[in-house]
């Protein structure tokens, strides 16, 4: 850490020009986004920097209680981002319960157990580590759980007549609705193994390249990033089967009959 | 050729093979009827009334109440699978889940004598689904129903899109299955079919369902 060069408020000004050159190319080019542009930049530096108050101060308190609270702040969020993301979501509170269900079941287990087995803080809960792990395995869970959620309930819509046709020919909920679980969880996790596909060849990843800034040798950093995409892996699979076969489960009832009714009304166009 | 008197006496002196007893949804209104073995009923009405909404619920594919029993035994006693094995449904569009035909059917060579019947080619089993006519995918859902051996089947206007050869030939496997027991519920809008075909009438009329003595009962030998 000896050599982490700390940055003053006038070089974020400094690199907060390229924002404001982006904007004047949206002038010259009648884009029509410097406004929204302008906005979400400050957004962004308004939110970071709360979210930088609110940890240090998380930081230096190092309670169970006060770690549990943030961790579960950040699960209710995702939930709801999930839920917003979906073009038919169920209906009532099941979208939401189950996303935000499946996200905090998943992603609980696997920063516990990192925490548990390979970082072993002392404590074990400590924020500095367990918020992070949680933010970043939260991240990847909840555009997994949202995609799956997304192409389930889209492809039963398109697919009611192919997978009424095997209801009606004596098969199971679960034999009719297979495929269609498949590609769910498929499109759920692609983008997981894309991101690790690719990593370290097409790009490095935003915690590695902070961490060698900060001065950890990259042959750490790299230990630490393989660890938080095993970790992403098994928190985005665990999560994405939980959600989508919780939604199989309320899309189909006990008589094995496809259940559409229990889905949102289409949002207009 | 109209279902003969004597066929109809037949029918109506067994006991129902289906019986439906208060079958009702959110939109079809509580309709009670019965089919005997061997026995089929038209369904009429005018586009919208509740047809469709009548199979299936009787299918068991939509949420309904009331009491549906099939040879005495009540269908809530019977798992949905195999209720659906028992109680076949073709509905007007029929669903297809792989690419080509011939993966639709557990075996080819079984559904292949159906498929002869019904004026199609042995080739079939390779055309791709998208290839295929609606005639055609009618037809083929027919064969495919048919070869689980229901005990009743729902039929949602099977010959809508088939010439007149395609139309006999679809009648004539279906009343030869009736001879061997099948009943039938057959959902048609010509009424010349229903008269040949059907011993008795079901009219469906913004979701009330109604049994009418038929026109041509007074008109069939």
């Amino acid at each position: 850490m000896d050599s982490y060069i700390a940055l003053t408020y006038w070089d974020l000004a400094a690199a907060s020009v390229l924002v404001f050159i982006d904007a004047g190319l949206s002038i010259i080019f009648r884009l029509r986004v410097h406004r929204s542009l302008l906005i979400a930049a400050i957004r962004m530096a308004v939110q970071l920097t709360l979210v930088g108050l609110v940890l240090t101060t998380l930081f230096s308190v190092v309670s169970p209680l006060w770690t549990g609270l943030a961790a579960l702040g950040m699960v209710l969020f995702a939930g709801h981002e999930a839920a917003q993301r979906q073009e038919r979501p169920l209906s009532g509170w099941w979208s939401y319960g189950l996303g935000t269900g499946s996200m905090m079941m998943s992603s609980a287990l696997v920063t516990v157990f990192a925490l548990l087995t390979a970082l072993r803080p002392n404590p074990w809960y400590d924020p500095r580590y367990a918020i992070p792990l949680l933010g970043m395995i939260l991240g990847n869970c909840m555009t997994g759980v949202a995609l799956g959620l997304d192409t389930l309930t889209t492809s039963l819509v398109s697919r009611r007549a192919a997978v009424e046709a095997q209801l009606m020919l004596g098969a199971t909920r679960q034999e009719a609705v297979a495929p269609v679980t498949r590609e769910a969880l498929r499109s759920a996790l692609m983008p997981t193994i894309n991101s690790m596909s690719a990593t370290g060849v097409v790009s490095l990843p935003g915690m590695m390249t902070g961490q060698i800034l900060g001065g950890v040798p990259p042959a750490e950093a790299v230990k630490y990033q393989i660890l938080v995409m095993f970790l992403i892996a098994g928190g985005t699979g665990l999560g994405a089967v939980t959600a989508v076969l919780g939604s199989v489960y309320r899309l189909t009832d006990g008589r094995h009959r496809l259940r559409l009714d229990r889905l949102h009304s289409p949002k207009p166009s | 050729m109209a279902a003969s008197s004597a066929d109809l006496a037949g029918v109506q002196t067994a006991p129902p093979l289906l019986h439906v007893r208060d079958l009702r949804t959110s939109i079809l209104k509580p309709a009670c009827f019965s089919l005997s073995t061997g026995e089929a009923v038209a369904v009429r009405g005018p586009s919208g009334a509740g047809k469709t909404l009548l199979l299936r619920a009787v299918a068991d594919l939509d949420p309904n109440q009331g009491v549906v029993t099939l040879d005495g035994r009540d269908r809530s006693t019977i798992a949905g699978p195999e209720w659906r094995r028992l109680v076949g449904y073709v509905p007007a569009e029929p669903g297809w889940w792989a690419n080509t035909v011939g993966e639709h059917f557990g075996e080819w060579e079984t559904a292949l004598a159906l498929v002869s019947e019904l004026g199609l080619r042995e080739a079939a089993k390779a055309w791709p689904i998208t290839r295929l006519s609606t005639g055609e995918r009618l037809r083929l859902a027919l064969v495919r129903a048919l070869m689980v051996r229901p005990r009743v089947l729902l039929l949602d206007e099977p010959t809508a899109a088939l010439d007149a050869a395609s139309m006999t030939a679809v009648e004539s496997l279906i009343k030869t299955r009736m001879q061997a027991g099948m009943a039938v519920l057959w959902v048609t809008h010509d009424a010349e079919q229903a008269r040949r075909v059907a011993h008795r009438l079901l009219v469906v009329e913004a979701g009330q369902v109604r049994e009418e003595a038929p026109e041509w009962t007074a008109t069939s030998p």
